[in-house]
């Protein structure tokens, strides 16, 4: 019997099974569908034109070649699969969310797919060629066709029990979706985007699609198959209705709502769906934003899928006017090239990166803001010529014998104005018995990141190169840098190649691990802050918590690691005013002290003097604490 | 040295009808806190440049509002941004925000 069965599930359809309704594969119906996708198509193909274009021939070169070499390619493939399919960073953050989600789109997805396959094994032909219809076909499958009863197989059954199985997976996102719509907090969303007009229409279509297609395809059903849904629907219509008057109405609404999303789609969140593949393409090959409104910013702004994530993620949002700053509103002006607008939450941002870390699609929103920055302020006018000439005295100038084992310490500016961090990092690096130079001991310039989040990046390179002439002339093998925010561009613009960039927490670390610093542990508890540039700027989050735990016992903060709250002295923000950023350095000594801890440790210059003044407990910079604890040995 | 009564130097004495008010208002009305400050000169004992090259913030404001325009400018060009003086200014300026503004309304 079992045998019976599987051969004749993998045995050949007989054409019985499939018979076409209607002759000449076309219903007046299809049309909304097919103007849909075919004004899709084209907007599709002149956007990526336009976006290939405005590339740069360079990045135009770097991209063909990533797309080629296998390692990018596989990641390509990889990061596709794994973020446009199956999304797992909204899975990740919130896995309700995550659910609703990848329900509709995942689903939607298998929908198609099988759709095709069912299409493919079937009735081959349909799929083959466009006077077939192989453009709508695949969709109004179930409408074309009858399946005769006597010659039903397995295999057929399997699909119609896989395709209504799919539809109750994405009719329960869409109940989900339009739950969110009333109450978010429930997904975990407290603020979510206002929808635009072109969205709401979209959303809207959306929404009605697929218990359309319930609809449609159950008054199909006796006639083209069914599963456990649609063929209830069906009964239960037809004793409703008692003819089949509704079957028409159902599918011409099913097909409107199709042709109307896709127009929608490219003046809403929903184009994000089609963009987020090439978004991935270009990120992988090492593109960087150059406008703020051309070529990879276009694709990044078009990624962008409105979800508002980054709204409860912005640190301004501690006050309700200023929610209206959230990257996601920055998105929607750029598209309608509103400038007033783009050019006031630019300057606003506090660049803390928070909104990209958390973003599930990725969009680097804060490159974007410095690249509008750029078109405003690169043009000012600035004279460095005083950079030119400056060179610091060494010990090992004036010796001319620049050694190679030499570590060469930069504390920055910001540092300079904390000189206790400068003390204790001095104090560290001689009990570790090491080597090291200062470099801006009495004077010193300017590492150029301000000037690089402020758009004026012609200036910075000039301050780069001053700084990258004296830390080649000095000969040193590892630069010390004691602030994240020199940290960053250090690493990203410098080009410093065979000198090792470290942060003091990296080389404190380096130094317990190799028994060179010895701390004595004490049962104090504290809780450490991460800095913007440190963490989310270059990844640290590790290295200063392996050393804490040798000091003292480390308490959570409420938001901490990427997700970490600026402290909002930022130097990223151009326009914050000081009463806005006092209203920010509370909510962040707020999301510290969560578990009550002894005291707050930092490990930026500007975040230590932010939190100092808010917080109730003791704050103190990561080489201050560990300075406190260094035995003897 | 016989004093004639007359000098060949340039007169230093400022025309304050000559100083543009309204460009300054232009300027209040970026940055407003531009009018709270007090001189006291924060901002300069902390200049990152001006340890390098003579640039005041303080006597940029004090040109500005004599109409020395050129002069505040030139006192402003070797600014580096690093926002030493934001983080000193004891009436909370957001000094890196005016430089720019002077920068923009002021400059060519």
């Amino acid at each position: 019997m079992i045998t019976l069965l599987i051969s004749d599930t993998f045995k050949a359809v007989t054409p019985e099974e499939i018979i076409d309704r209607y002759p000449n594969s076309y219903n007046h119906f299809v049309l909304p569908f097919v103007i849909g996708i075919v004004f899709i198509i084209t907007y599709l193909l002149i956007g990526l034109i336009r976006i290939l274009y405005h590339l740069t021939p360079q990045d135009r070169k770097k991209l063909l070649k990533s797309l080629v070499t296998p390692k990018t390619a596989w990641k390509n493939i990889k990061d596709i699969v794994l973020d446009c399919l199956l999304h797992t960073k909204i899975w990740k953050r919130k896995p309700l969310l995550g659910y609703m989600h990848s329900s509709i789109a995942f689903g939607w997805f298998l929908l198609i797919v099988l759709g095709h396959i069912e299409l493919a094994l079937f009735a081959p032909r349909h799929l083959s060629s466009l006077s077939e219809g192989s453009l709508y076909y695949p969709i109004f499958y179930r409408f074309f066709i009858w399946i005769n009863p006597a010659h039903e197989t397995l295999r057929g059954a399997l699909f119609f029990f896989l395709m209504d199985f799919v539809l109750l997976y994405i009719l329960s996102g869409i109940a989900l979706a339009m739950f969110k719509r009333v109450r978010s907090i429930a997904l975990g969303m407290r603020h979510t985007t206002k929808p635009s007009l072109a969205d709401r229409v979209a959303l809207y279509s959306l929404w009605a699609i697929f218990p359309l297609r319930l609809l449609a395809e159950g008054f199909t059903a006796d006639l083209s198959g069914g599963s456990f849904l649609t063929t209830p629907v069906n009964m239960l219509f037809k004793t409703f209705f008692g003819n089949g008057l509704n079957f028409m109405p159902t599918w011409w609404l099913y097909s409107i709502c199709l042709g109307l999303f896709f127009v929608a789609m490219p003046f809403s969140r929903y184009m994000h769906i089609l963009t987020e593949p090439l978004l991935i393409l270009f990120r992988n090959a090492g593109l960087k934003v150059r406008k703020p409104r051309k070529g990879f910013a276009e694709a990044e702004i078009y990624a962008c899928s409105s979800c508002g994530l980054c709204i409860d993620a912005c640190p301004m949002n501690v006050q309700k006017k200023n929610l209206k700053y959230s990257s996601v509103y920055f998105i929607r002006f750029l598209r309608r090239h509103n400038t007033r607008k783009i050019t006031e939450i630019a300057n606003k941002c506090l660049m803390c990166g928070k909104c990209a870390a958390i973003c599930p699609v990725g969009v680097d929103s804060p490159a974007i803001r410095r690249a509008h920055r750029e078109t405003l302020n690169n043009k000012t006018d600035y004279d460095y010529s005083y950079l030119t000439n400056y060179s610091p005295q060494f010990a090992t100038h004036e010796q001319n014998t620049p050694t190679t084992s030499k570590i060469l310490y930069f504390a920055g500016c910001m540092s300079h104005l904390t000189p206790r961090i400068i003390k204790s990092v001095e104090t560290i690096l001689r009990a570790a018995k090491l080597d090291f130079e200062f470099m801006d001991k009495d004077k010193g310039i300017c590492c150029g990141r301000p000037l690089m989040l402020a758009g004026k990046t012609e200036a910075a390179l000039k301050t780069i190169e001053a700084n990258r002439r004296i830390i080649k002339e000095s000969g040193c093998h590892t630069l010390l840098v004691s602030c994240p925010i020199c940290l960053k561009v250090f690493k990203e613009e410098y080009k410093l190649s065979g000198i090792r960039i470290l942060h003091y927490t990296q080389l404190i670390n380096e130094l317990i691990k190799d028994s060179k610093l010895h701390l004595s542990k004490s049962d104090s508890t504290m809780v450490y802050h991460d800095p913007c540039e440190l963490g989310r700027g270059c990844g640290i989050y590790q290295e200063p918590r392996t050393v804490l735990n040798c000091i003292g016992v480390l308490k959570k903060a409420k938001k901490e690691r990427d997700e970490s709250v600026c402290c909002g002295y930022s130097l990223g923000s151009l326009t914050l005013d000081e009463k806005e950023r006092t209203k920010l350095a509370e909510s962040c000594v707020d999301s510290l002290l969560e578990e009550k801890p002894e005291s707050i440790i930092t490990a930026c210059p500007m975040c230590y003097r932010a939190i100092r003044s808010k917080a109730s407990v003791a704050v103190k910079d990561f080489a201050e604490a560990v300075c406190e604890h260094i035995a003897d040995k | 040295m016989i004093d004639f009564g007359f000098g060949i130097s340039p007169s230093s004495g400022i025309n304050l009808n000559n100083s543009d008010k309204d460009t300054f208002s232009k300027l209040a009305k970026m940055e407003p806190n531009v009018l709270k400050c007090m001189a006291c000169g924060s901002c300069t004992a902390t200049c990152t440049a001006g340890d390098f090259k003579t640039t005041s913030l303080r006597t940029a404001i004090l040109n500005l509002q004599n109409g020395l325009k050129d002069e505040a400018l030139e006192i402003l060009s070797g600014c580096m941004l690093c926002g030493k003086c934001t983080m000193v200014c004891p009436r909370g300026i957001n000094t890196r925000h005016l430089i720019l503004s002077i920068n923009k309304i002021y400059g060519k």
